[in-house]
């Protein structure tokens, strides 16, 4: 072993670092690397040669080799990583900016009635409910009779009709609800029923930010023996979570609509109120009747509602005729 | 149906607030609409003098110290009535009060921080005037003994009025008492009904009049009534109060008291002038078709011969549930009176009042269907009411012409097993029996016994019920909805059925807006001069007739008159408007259903077809950095339906189409690449003067369009590939094809000869050009062609040969030769 003192371990410490700071390159630092910590490099040696001190100074002279080789790795560790990433950076000759925008194509997109229609139709095709879907010019037997909306009866006044042919023997109408597609569904079918049917309907109705004379609906059916309005309850519950989320709750009151008996509103809690948003009820029996079903045997429930409106309610929209005006600087949002 | 707070506190307590009672109301099926509150004055509430003492720089002036329940004010007030002890109208500082002193009716002005002759005044007791209900200023309103310290001075001497938005099954409701009824079931207190009584003098009805029922099927039950010696006039202050406070004029005495009982039991009842009426005999037919009636609005009416007419003798004297006649008006002389309560057939009564166009209160209750039962009610408490504001002599009994009578339902059997059925919840034996006698029913067992079960006699005012699920709708709504428990359907799945429209949609629709479209909607409905600005085509088959749009009856308006027979109208529509505020691509489309008649006369419905139609106009994408962008052109309307039919694995043909709203020689029609050649859709650049009939900004556009019921027939249940095909094991080979061609030669029929070549795996066209190295007349067309085979690699030779017959065939069939 050389006797010749070595250079203490500072001034090795500064030799070392001015060096590391003078490479510039990956392989630069891979040198330095195996002259300073290499397996012959030169701590290694330095740290054999402790052996060759006086015991009494062997324990503390290795003990500080052994940290200046750890300062030294870290030293490297950093060196190595910022020459990989200025590698990264100034790699001469395909310089990129990151900044600028990306090539795309273009982003279209579904309406926002549809994408609704078909988010709620989802889950009730989940829970076995089957979409179909039916005419919208209709017959006023299947819009309004067998719905037990006899001609003449007040019932009517809820939804002002358009009219193709009201003279006719049967007459022909713009359906004003989707449930005419109950009574064509059990007409075709007997129970089990779960059906839910989208579809355009139409009223006769003076256009404002609230109400549109042309619109979607979304009417669902379910009849088999022991269906009940708790069943009912329990649907648009599950219904209510997945559509406005899991903490939302339910809410029916007492309504009036045709074609159900019980019939009720239901409402969903949004932002600390009660939003309405479609009616339903049990199957009236005089519907069952009117299709065959044997009512003292079947029971079912029905609903109908709107997607629009419940995409107004989620997406904030403040008026409904953006539905139809097809303006891109709305239908891009969505 | 207006309902003042004031007149149902006459037949129930009612110990809620009014917001609460609305809740409820609602909540029972009662939607209130709204409530309007009167003679609500912020900051005025009841206080009580505590005392009085002199003002000290002031003889007329006194110092009140006034408790408002929540501290104690001193108040400077002028008044000589106000003590110690009193209960007074406390204004604290900020009340809005009406001004006493402005001649000016209805101006108000806000209580300020004051000092009256060097006292400070921190608030006021106010007078009738400064309230507004009343002229009195001279000195302040002393309030009833009762009333309580801190309560809102609207609760003592103002009033709401509930506007309810009832249901058409509730003409009960259409009557205070009716809503009165629920109110007590909903609160738990109990019904005051008003009285019936009255007394009679002078002879028998029976003597005074005669009733005969010609058309008793419209007319099922008619209850007359004579009162003699009345005195026509003026209505007493309360009565008057009573209809204005539910916005209806007061007319004269016996007038107004029909009315009141309608509004209070919602039974229509018509006086008629017992002197007017020829032989006092009335008659109750079916007018003669075309006959007149004048009624008491001074119209004269024509009558059809479905219209019910209440006559005489002589003619028609009023029009049966609509309106009186003109003839038997009760007037300022009339002294003996006739008075009327029937029950008339719904459908009848709404049919003739449609007909005319005269909506009354009559009508808007009789066409809900009342029970027989409340005639006689309502003509009891008429009469009563006409005695007590108009006095007069009541004839004995009642002239009733009822012959149906015992032939209503008079009774629905419920048991509690139904109630389950329905609900899916049981209710206590004892809840159920409570809430329906609350609600008025009187029930019994059911005579084949078992306590579970219920006859339950249907009340005269509630036509609405008549099977067991009405009943439990009466249950659940006043029981409430909020503690039936959310269980799921159980029971057997519906088996699926195949051929669901909407996923053969969801397809097509999802690889437009992949390939960058937006789905949009129009109206089913438009006018004749917006589809003709892009007619549909016209029909091709000789034994089509040419299609007719489907008119409406009524339209919102003319520009949704018709049903569009295409949505190449709307569609161009809809993207030429976007192109005036929309800078980026505009590039829409939509699926939905056309119509037409259907040339089958005894076809019960319109043809209704599903068509897709998409427009592309404007840049093909949005601005970017090293982008040139060109507009839109014919390729890419092209490659949207190509786009769509190969997710759907349909093979196409596009074959030159002639059609009026694209520019000539610049369309095609796509069809089937099977031998049937089924059309399938269309597709080119539109025709410029189509396009600017639409004013867009941009210059021109290219629209295509599928029939997605051919579309949906061919693909069936198929998905795009049948079966999964093995891909070659052994490379393939790219040679590119360098040609020239006759600028005549179209592209496709060069590729379709390259992939009719057996070792060609794929070909398609890198490169299109014309112009400078090119000689004129003529195109130079690069053919990418993959070479492969299934079975082996394919040897230079091989290929070399497969290039030649190509060239060859290229050459012999379109004159198309090797670039050299």
């Amino acid at each position: 072993m050389p006797e010749a003192s070595p250079a203490s371990t500072q001034e090795l410490e500064r030799a070392a670092l001015d060096s590391l700071a003078a490479a510039k390159s990956e392989s630069e630092i891979e040198e330095w690397r195996i002259e300073y910590l290499g397996r012959r490099g030169v701590l290694s040696t330095r740290l054999r040669s402790v052996g060759t001190l006086p015991p009494e100074a062997r324990r503390e002279a290795g003990a500080d080799l052994n940290r200046l080789k750890n300062r030294l790795s870290n030293a490297f560790d950093e060196a190595a990583q910022h020459v990989s990433e200025s590698k990264r950076e100034f790699a001469p000759g395909d310089a990129i900016d990151i900044t600028l925008p990306g090539r795309r194509s273009n982003l279209g997109g579904l309406h926002p009635s549809e994408m609704m229609m078909r988010e709620i139709l989802d889950v009730f095709n989940d829970m076995g409910f089957q979409t179909v879907e039916g005419p919208i010019v209709e017959l006023e037997k299947y819009n309004f009779d067998m719905l037990n909306v006899p001609a003449d009866h007040p019932a009517r006044d809820l939804q002002d009709t358009l009219w193709i042919d009201r003279n006719s023997d049967d007459p022909v109408l713009l359906r004003t609800q989707t449930s005419p597609m109950q009574i064509r569904t059990m007409e075709k079918q007997k129970p089990p029923v779960r059906i839910v049917s989208p579809g355009l309907c139409f009223r006769h109705e003076a256009t404002d930010a609230t109400h549109e004379w042309q619109f979607h609906q979304i009417e669902g059916l379910a009849v088999d023996e022991g269906v009940t309005m708790a069943d009912l309850k329990g649907t648009l519950y599950e219904f209510a979570r997945r559509i406005f989320g899991t903490q939302r709750k339910i809410r029916f009151r007492c309504d009036y609509f045709p074609f159900v008996e019980p019939g009720v509103d239901v409402s969903v809690d949004w932002d600390g109120r009660w939003v309405e948003i479609m009616g339903a009820g049990m199957v009236h029996p005089k519907v069952l009747e009117g299709v065959g079903y044997d009512s003292a045997k079947y029971t079912g429930f029905a609903f109908g509602m709107g997607p629009e409106r419940i995409a107004m309610l989620r997406y904030n929209i403040e008026d409904i005729r953006h539905f139809f005006s097809n303006d891109l600087r709305f239908l891009s949002q969505f | 149906m207006k309902v003042p707070l004031s007149w149902l506190r006459g037949y129930v307590d009612i110990d809620i607030d009014v917001d609460e009672l609305a809740h409820r109301l609602t909540m029972a099926g009662n939607e209130v609409d709204s409530v309007k509150r009167f003679r609500h004055i912020e900051n005025v509430v009841v206080g009580e003098v505590l005392n009085v003492a002199p003002h000290p720089n002031a003889d007329r002036l006194r110092l009140v110290h006034v408790d408002d329940g929540e501290g104690v004010h001193e108040v400077v007030c002028g008044a000589p009535n106000v003590a110690k002890g009193q209960k007074i109208a406390y204004a604290s500082i900020g009340a809005e009060l009406f001004d006493a002193y402005s001649e000016e009716q209805g101006k108000t002005r806000r209580l300020r921080r004051s000092k009256i002759r060097g006292v400070e005044s921190s608030g006021m007791v106010c007078s009738e005037k400064e309230l507004g209900i009343g002229e009195n200023h001279d000195g302040i309103l002393v309030l009833p003994e009762n009333s309580c310290i801190g309560t809102p001075i609207g609760d003592v001497i103002g009033d709401a009025v509930l506007d309810i938005e009832l249901t058409p099954n509730r003409p009960d409701c259409l009557g205070v008492v009716g809503v009165a009824r629920d109110v007590a079931a909903l609160t738990g207190k109990t019904l005051r009904m008003p009285s019936l009584n009255y007394p009679t003098t002078g002879p028998d009805v029976d003597t005074l009049a005669k009733v005969s029922v010609a058309d008793s099927d419209l007319s099922p039950r008619y209850v007359g009534a004579v009162i003699r010696r009345v005195h026509i006039g003026p209505s007493p202050p309360w009565l008057q109060e009573r209809l204005n406070a539910i916005g209806e004029r007061p007319i004269n005495n016996v007038v107004d008291a029909t009315n009141f009982v309608m509004f209070e039991l919602g039974q229509p009842l018509h006086a008629f002038d017992y002197d007017k009426v020829t032989d006092h005999h009335v008659i109750v037919r079916r007018a003669v078709e075309g006959e007149v009636l004048t009624t008491l609005d001074g119209v004269d009416r024509k009558l059809d011969s479905e219209s019910l007419l209440i006559a005489d003798p002589g003619g028609g004297i009023g029009l049966a549930g609509i309106m009186g006649g003109e003839n038997s008006e009760i007037t300022e002389t009339t002294v003996n009176i006739f008075l009327e309560s029937a029950n008339f057939n719904p459908q009848n009564n709404r049919r003739t009042a449609g007909l005319l166009g005269m909506r009354s209160e009559a009508t808007l209750r009789f066409e809900k269907g009342l029970r027989a039962g409340l005639a006689e009610v309502g003509i009891k408490r008429c009469l009563r009411i006409i005695q007590e504001v108009a006095g007069g002599e009541i004839a004995p009994g009642l002239i009733d012409a009822w012959p149906g009578k015992g032939s209503e339902q008079e009774y629905v059997d419920l048991t509690n097993d139904h109630i389950v059925r329905v609900m899916g919840v049981e209710y206590p034996v004892q809840q159920i029996e409570t809430t329906l006698k609350s609600l008025g029913f009187e029930i019994e067992s059911l005579p084949d016994g078992g306590p579970n079960g219920w006859r339950v006699t249907i009340p005269y005012w509630r036509p609405d019920i008549a099977i067991p699920e009405d009943l439990v709708e009466e249950l659940a709504r006043i029981i409430g909805y909020d503690d039936l428990p959310a269980t799921g359907v159980a029971g057997r799945v519906p088996r699926w059925e195949p051929g669901a429209t909407h996923l053969f949609r969801h397809r097509v629709v999802d690889a437009l807006t992949a390939y960058g479209m937006h789905q949009t909607f129009t109206y089913a409905a438009i006018s004749d001069e917006l589809e003709d600005k892009a007619p549909p085509p016209a029909r091709r088959s000789s034994n089509d007739r040419a299609s007719e749009g489907v008119k409406l009856e009524n339209p919102v308006s003319g520009h949704h008159a018709t049903l569009r027979r295409s949505l190449r109208a709307p569609t161009l529509e809809s993207a030429a408007r976007n192109t005036r505020t929309w800078r980026g691509p505009v590039a829409l489309f939509e699926t939905g259903l056309v119509f037409e008649t259907d040339p089958d006369p005894n076809a019960p419905l319109p043809r209704q077809s599903e068509q897709l139609t998409g427009v592309l106009t404007g840049p093909r994408g949005d601005t970017l950095w090293d982008r040139v962008d060109n507009d839109f052109d014919f390729y890419d309307a092209k490659g949207a339906i190509e786009q769509v039919l190969e997710t759907l694995g349909v093979d196409a043909k596009f074959i030159p189409l002639e059609d009026t709203t694209y520019a000539q020689g610049k369309a095609a029609e796509v069809v089937t690449a099977d031998r049937k050649g089924t059309p399938i859709g269309t597709v080119g650049i539109v025709d410029t003067a189509v396009w600017e009939r639409f004013e867009a900004e941009s210059p021109g556009a290219v629209m295509f369009e599928l029939d997605m019921e051919a579309l949906r027939v061919i693909v069936g249940d198929k998905t795009r590939a049948d079966s999964y095909t093995p891909y070659p094991r052994y490379p393939g080979s790219q040679r590119d094809l360098a040609l020239v061609a006759d600028s005549s030669v179209r592209v496709g029929d060069a590729l379709q000869i390259c992939q009719q070549n057996r070792l060609v795996k794929s070909a398609s066209v890198f490169d299109v050009y014309e112009g400078g190295g090119v000689d004129e007349g003529q195109k130079s067309i690069g053919i990418r062609v993959i070479y492969q085979s299934d079975t082996r690699t394919l040897t230079s030779e091989q290929i070399a040969r497969a290039e030649e017959q190509i060239v060859r065939r290229l050459e012999h069939e379109l004159g198309v030769s090797l670039r050299s």
